[in-house]
């Protein structure tokens, strides 16, 4: 088979194919074009003002490598004027983190990035490794999530940083829409779309850059530019390639590439008709809703890609069950957007009779009912309830008592 | 069995990353030599060398995690020469002397 030529460059030989679009470019356009459209994504969705701080949630793996070197070179390139900073979390689990930790520390100097490292120990008292030796290893991947998502937040108010940026990728994004369609859950598919969640009246907001970048090209990128990142599956869940949904979403690559960025769109496109969820997005640049607009903090609880990790058979209902737990505590999770639109609206009683009710994953007809900013009474972290999820966990594990509900 | 047909052999190499060099040893390269034709005669292919790293080279017997209903899993990429594999004809394109496979994985987590 004779060797294709670059489509755009038209001299070099084609090493690489597009999963979007099929077109087949050479290392040089490539590297060009993925940082180009990263590039789009973050001026169409105004991510970012110049002189922000903004703290690159890093955990050494490819994803947040990836983002750490692409926001680098654009940085440089267009002017962001942009102070950047590494942030890991250590969650103190011995032959896992503080091999990937070697890593983010060489990542900061080839950056030429500081690097803040906040651990579980220090923030809860706890590592991973002593909440294991405790509870067992069923269920820790609850802890070490709930854990995560504040550390990376804890994390960014040390260095008074207000906007955390992470490397979820399309794949990742397709798969928790497909998550939340099989739970019926319209409400938190509209905000798992969004590339912003938080807002600037919360202390910290969070960003995914490369929302729109397939999985597939950001291990190609890596790989073409000698990007040194590190790839081992936690120790606590071993098998840890991830579950149905990811396995669906690979399959259905492999069939039709352009699948992942059309469930992308697709659940963009549903989310718009949530009532008083916006998605922002530029997806064909249509969808220009500024950051602002976003939903609230509804994180996967995940970050380490092993959170969703069993077998194939009983994945789908472990992660219902997660989401499940975490619906309870639905509380937590305060909707601005919908509160704003509340608020504004006089007539509070008659909105409430037009609101289209989306059904909650039991199958009731409930509308989503509006919660309350507060701040946990331990801890000072926002919640709407009066203790947080982790200091409940905390509480648990310090009366030794592991097997609490949350 | 493939590897013990007799007959002219080529040398080529076998990169693993992305987290699929704990089923190789734990190791990223290997330098092998294969038969340079299959039992029936034809050129030896991915195809070939796939089985063939499954059958004498993985030393992890959890081989799901490599290929799946006898094709590679899908989410593993597989670079013939530093060009995609869907560029050179996937399962069908033939090896030559000098040759660099490497096979990574996109299924792990960061």
């Amino acid at each position: 088979m004779a060797p294709a030529l670059c489509a755009i460059c038209r001299t070099a030989r084609a090493l690489i194919k597009r999963p979007k679009n099929h077109a087949k470019l050479c290392k040089g356009c490539f590297i060009t074009i993925f940082e180009d459209e990263i590039h789009h994504t973050i001026i169409s969705s105004k991510l970012f003002f110049p002189g922000e701080k903004v703290a690159i949630g890093a955990s050494g793996g490819k994803d947040s490598t990836v983002l750490a070197s692409v926001l680098k070179s654009l940085n440089e390139r267009h002017g962001y004027g942009l102070d950047l900073v590494l942030l890991s979390i250590d969650e103190g689990i011995k032959g896992y983190r503080d091999d990937s930790l070697e890593t983010v520390k060489r990542n900061a100097q080839q950056y030429d990035m500081p690097l803040k490292v906040v651990g579980y120990d220090e923030l809860y008292g706890w590592t991973m490794d002593q909440v294991v030796e405790t509870i067992g290893k069923k269920g820790n991947c609850t802890y070490c999530g709930v854990f995560r998502r504040q550390a990376l937040d804890r994390g960014a108010k040390m260095l008074g940083i207000k906007h955390v940026v992470t490397g979820h990728n399309a794949d990742d994004v397709a798969e928790t829409v497909l998550m939340n369609l099989l739970r019926g859950d319209l409400p938190r598919l509209s905000r798992s779309t969004s590339i912003v969640t938080g807002n600037d009246s919360l202390e910290v907001k969070r960003s995914k850059p490369l929302k729109y970048s397939y999985e597939k090209e950001i291990v190609l990128y890596a790989h073409h530019k000698k990007l040194d990142y590190f790839s081992t599956e936690c120790i606590y869940s071993p098998e840890a390639f991830r579950g149905s949904a990811r396995s669906l979403i690979k399959q259905l690559e492999r069939v039709r590439p352009s699948a992942i960025l059309d469930i992308v769109r697709s659940g963009e496109d549903m989310a718009r008709l949530v009532p008083g969820e916006k998605s922002s997005s530029c997806g064909g640049c249509q969808g220009r809703s500024s950051a602002s607009g976003a939903a609230v903090a509804e994180e996967d609880v995940g970050g380490c890609g092993s959170t969703n990790g069993r077998n194939p058979g009983g994945e789908i209902a472990a992660m219902d069950k997660q989401l499940r737990e975490n619906e309870e505590h639905e509380g937590l999770e305060i909707d601005i957007t919908k509160l704003k639109l509340t608020e504004s609206d006089g007539t509070r009683q008659n909105r409430k009779d037009k609101q289209i009710p989306i059904r909650g994953p039991n199958g009731t007809g409930k509308v989503v009912g509006r919660q309350v900013l507060g701040t946990c009474e331990r801890c000072g972290y926002m919640s709407s309830q009066a203790i947080c999820q982790a200091c409940t966990l905390l509480e648990g594990l310090n009366k030794n008592r592991p097997k609490i509900q949350i | 069995m493939a590897s013990s047909v007799e007959g002219p052999q080529i040398p080529i190499s076998v990169d693993f990353s992305g987290g699929l060099e704990m089923l190789f040893s734990n190791q990223r390269r290997h330098s092998l030599s294969i038969a340079a034709n299959d039992k029936d005669g034809n050129p030896s292919t991915i195809a070939f060398l796939i089985d063939h790293l499954c059958k004498n080279l993985m030393k992890d017997p959890r081989s799901e995690l490599f290929v799946l209903d006898g094709h590679i899993r899908p989410g593993i990429l597989v670079l013939i020469n530093d060009a995609d594999w869907e560029l050179e004809g996937e399962e069908e394109y033939e090896l030559k002397a000098g040759d660099n496979v490497l096979f990574v994985s996109t299924l792990h987590g960061g």
